[in-house]
């Protein structure tokens, strides 16, 4: 039994930096714009889909790569200036319905563009499977699983120590003070949604040789996505990805041991249940609301 | 007759002590003012009487017709007790007129409930005539009627804190707390917010106030409690206490 | 006499169209969906919109509905309306378990906790086949009949679902000029505000997520009926999204807000048919430009271009009449 928790753990651990890199996604987003962003699974699906299309096109596999994310990187800032600036100042629900259309739109348009077939990439360096304490790891998991750790560094090291990234943090804190102090507020706002539709095409590039892509693959993916940041406690970068890796290791258990029906019942379930007893989320921060 | 008694009341927040082995008794029928730099928990002490907090230690007696312990009760049970406040950070129904904002406090003064008021019975047709009528009597009283029908969130600051007044009156409580009412008011409006104070307690309210504004401490008080670190400092008259030489040193800063 | 002008007003166009348009698909058939989206849309508007708790899981409580009448009638051979009585009981007993702890999550957190119950219903209909039917769904649900008339065509599907939906937005109208009503959107205003009221908060978000749980139940039996065919994919988390975007769109917080959403969002994939491939492109691209340049929702933003162009040829009409002499 214990070689196949084993396994469960190893693809539970590369779907969840899945959605760990989803999750911080909408982490970066949500802490810039205090927006949820519905469309934050479509920069996954576009990331991907793009890379099989240029690939196919004959473009080298690393050029095909870089041309999907500046795509979806484009996409990002769209949605920042068409979508989300000129709402400024709207309800979180109205919010939520704008980049609920945005979904929409996106995912017509993929419709469109690629119909309703699957896709796939080759995997990064071939399918020979390495063999460890009686599980398999195919080389495209530690593909995921190191580019997950450097992207998740990279940002988290960026948001730290850098003064882009502090300008960034500036902004989503209090935008007026930046504003005095000399940030472009405008600017840090494109730029964060750039950094997060990246990491969403490089998430989707790196999971389609293992799960394949099609117009709606975003959807589920956002949710996951969602949950995890939700799961770690909203705003907190490293709660996303904990939760993310927590969420696709729990699912990928309740699929091995229970069934695979009933894994994203599961997964939910096991979020309902965390949110009953820290109602923000793991390592959220519970603000106390003054009266 | 105290209707609020105070008995050895303590509360921390995270290792910081806010109230320290704070006793006091509230007559029945003044103005009773709690006064104290940032910080003293005043606000702590507002929020412990109307059931936001629990303390750690102590009790909390409301006597009316019965001997109520607020430490050990609900906020929504507090007030069905005939206690009501005002906030210091507004928390108007910014959703709603000013009239409906009075009508809601007009809550525990009537009684239809869910079902009824969905098939809409007579009962619930008469309750909604009367409790409109109170509604508007309560903004009289403040003065607020010509803008009954106004959404609140078009409302001036200075309307918006009369307006809190107004809601909480509706409720009819015997203890009325206010939570810095003057704060943000220019002289003129304070002027007035003193003299409505004080009729609320000529009508026969027990007032319990928190204020900065030493002006109209001093002049709409019977008694004043002074805390300073969570901690009684001076108890009295507004005379005994601005004659106090340890107040004066800790908060009033000598000259008034 | 004067609370309720409107509401007259829309039953009387309610009971004429079918009179002034005969054997119209649009008006027996798409509006028998309206009047079903009707009903949920007010329900969650009384949710959403007055007590303003975020969910994202509305259409579970209608796919429990449905199905509750679904299997209790073909497998049980329960009466269809003891089936729908039954079904939106065991909505309420659900409703009153998750409630509690579900509504003292906010913002964010209540959102995802409402989205993770939408998807876990979802799921165990689609899994529970023995009981569902599954993914291929549940047929040969038999029709509704009252007291022997048979609600067996087009028309008396419409006035039969017509006359329910009105009762809805009665019931709701009802409820918001009373002391409940108030009560609902004083949590929503302030929690800590209406508590020092007297209000029960927790009570009050309760009774209200129970109220148009069982609402949405009742939809969903009717629905069953009428359709004679459950399937799960009319229950998933697409449709409790667009049951929000109805809300969402008619303007929150107001009834016939949620009627006009709910209309507008039935009829809009009817015109937008026409476009074939390009329907769901172009439904996403007017979601986002209406919840941007009208915030407040069609409803509202629409009422209040209607007083602004009013209120410019007023001014043009007077000053023309000052004039020069």
């Amino acid at each position: 039994m214990s070689e196949y928790v084993l396994q469960f753990l190893i693809s539970g651990i590369t779907v969840g930096s899945i959605y760990a890199l989803v999750g911080l996604g909408f982490t970066i987003i949500y802490n810039a714009s205090d927006v949820i962003n519905f469309a934050q699974g479509e920069f996954v699906m576009i990331g991907a889909m793009s890379a099989v299309t240029f690939s196919v096109a004959g473009t080298p596999l690393i050029i095909a790569i870089i041309m999907a994310m500046l795509v979806t990187v484009l996409i990002g800032f769209a949605l920042n200036l068409f979508a989300i600036k000129p709402a400024k100042g709207a309800s979180v629900v109205t919010t939520i319905i704008i980049t609920i259309g945005a979904s929409i739109f996106l995912r017509g348009a993929a419709l469109l563009i690629w119909g309703k077939d699957f896709y796939s990439l080759p995997a990064f360096s071939g399918e020979q499977p390495i063999h460890i304490a009686g599980a398999t790891i195919l080389p495209q998991n530690l593909w995921v699983l190191g580019m997950t750790v450097i992207l998740v560094s990279a940002v988290l090291l960026f948001f730290k120590y850098t003064l882009l990234g502090k300008a960034v943090l500036a902004c989503s804190c209090n935008s007026t003070a930046a504003q005095l102090v000399g940030i472009n507020v405008g600017k840090m706002m494109l730029l964060s949604y750039g950094i997060s539709a990246m990491l969403g095409a490089l998430a989707g590039v790196l999971i389609v040789p293992i799960t394949f892509t099609s117009y709606d693959a975003g959807v589920m993916l956002g949710l996951k996505g969602f949950s995890a940041a939700i799961l770690g406690g909203i705003g907190n970068p490293i709660g996303a990805v904990v939760g993310g890796l927590l969420l696709g290791i729990l699912e990928s258990l309740g699929a091995g041991f229970i069934s695979s029906g009933y894994k994203d019942a599961i997964a939910f379930g096991i979020i309902l249940l965390v949110l009953f007893i820290r109602p923000s989320g793991l390592l959220g921060r519970t603000t106390q609301e003054r009266v | 007759m105290a209707l609020l008694k105070v008995v050895h009341l303590e509360k921390s927040f995270g290792g910081v002590s806010a109230i320290s082995d704070l006793s006091f008794d509230l007559p029945e029928g003044i103005v009773y003012s709690v006064i104290g730099p940032n910080g003293a928990g005043k606000t702590t002490l507002f929020n412990m009487l109307c059931g936001f907090y629990t303390p750690e230690q102590g009790n909390i007696y409301f006597e009316t017709d019965t001997i109520y312990p607020l430490h050990q009760m609900q906020t929504h049970n507090i007030a069905a007790c005939g206690i009501s406040r005002s906030f210091q950070n507004l928390q108007i129904f910014f959703n709603m007129t000013a009239l409906e904002n009075v009508m809601v406090g007009c809550h525990l003064q009537s009684s239809c409930r869910f079902i009824p008021s969905l098939l809409r019975l007579p009962a619930v047709v008469k309750e909604e005539k009367r409790v409109l009528r109170q509604g508007m009597d309560a903004l009289k009283f403040c003065h607020l009627e010509h803008l009954a029908y106004e959404m609140a969130d078009s409302l001036p600051y200075g309307d918006l804190k009369r307006l809190e007044i107004a809601r909480a009156l509706a409720s009819k409580p015997r203890l009325l707390m206010l939570d810095e009412p003057a704060a943000g008011l220019n002289d003129t409006e304070t002027q007035q917010m003193s003299h409505l104070i004080r009729q609320i307690c000529d009508a026969g309210i027990t007032v319990l106030l928190v204020e900065h504004n030493m002006e109209l401490v001093m002049k709409t008080s019977d008694q004043i409690l002074v805390l300073n670190f969570g901690r009684l400092l001076a108890q009295g008259t507004p005379e005994q206490v601005q004659q106090n030489p340890v107040v004066i040193q800790a908060y009033l800063g000598g000259e008034l | 006499m004067k609370r309720l002008s409107w509401f007259y007003l829309l039953t009387l166009v309610v009971f004429l169209l079918p009179q002034v348009f005969p054997d119209n698909y649009y008006v027996t058939v798409v509006g028998v969906f309206a009047a079903f989206h009707i009903i949920l849309a007010v329900s969650l508007n009384l949710l959403m919109g007055y007590c303003g708790q975020i969910s994202l899981g509305h259409a579970a409580f209608f796919g429990l509905g449905a199905y509750s009448s679904a299997i209790l009638t073909t497998r049980y051979g329960f009466d269809p309306w003891l089936a729908m009585f039954s079904g939106m009981l065991i909505v309420f007993v659900i409703a009153n378990l998750i409630a509690r702890p579900i509504l003292k999550l906010k913002g964010h957190y209540l959102a995802m906790a409402t989205l993770g119950f939408g998807i876990i219903v979802h799921i165990i209909l689609v899994q529970t086949e023995a009981l569902t039917g599954g993914p291929d769904g549940l047929g040969e649900i038999p029709g509704l009949s009252i007291f022997g008339w048979a609600v067996d065509s087009d028309v008396r599907w419409y006035y039969v679902s017509a006359m329910c939906a009105l009762v809805v937005v009665l019931l709701s109208l009802n409820l918001i000029s009373s002391r409940s009503g108030r009560a609902i959107r004083a949590v929503h205003g302030s929690e800590f505000a209406a508590q020092m009221m007297g209000i029960n908060t927790r009570k009050t978000k309760v009774t209200v997520f129970v109220f148009s749980a069982v609402l949405a139940s009742f939809a969903g039996s009717l629905f069953a009926h009428q359709q004679n065919f459950v399937s799960p994919d009319s229950f998933s988390f697409f449709f409790s999204i667009e049951l929000v975007t109805m809300v969402v769109l008619g303007g929150m917080a107001s009834t016939y807000g949620a009627v006009f959403g709910a209309i507008l969002l039935t009829f809009l994939p009817e015109l937008l048919v026409v476009f074939e491939d390009y329907e769901m492109l172009i439904y996403g691209a007017i979601l986002m430009m209406v919840m941007i340049f009208m915030p407040q929702g069609l409803f509202i933003g629409l009422g209040d271009k209607i007083k602004q162009l009013s209120l410019k040829w007023r001014n043009q009409y007077s000053s023309e009449r000052i004039g020069p002499s």
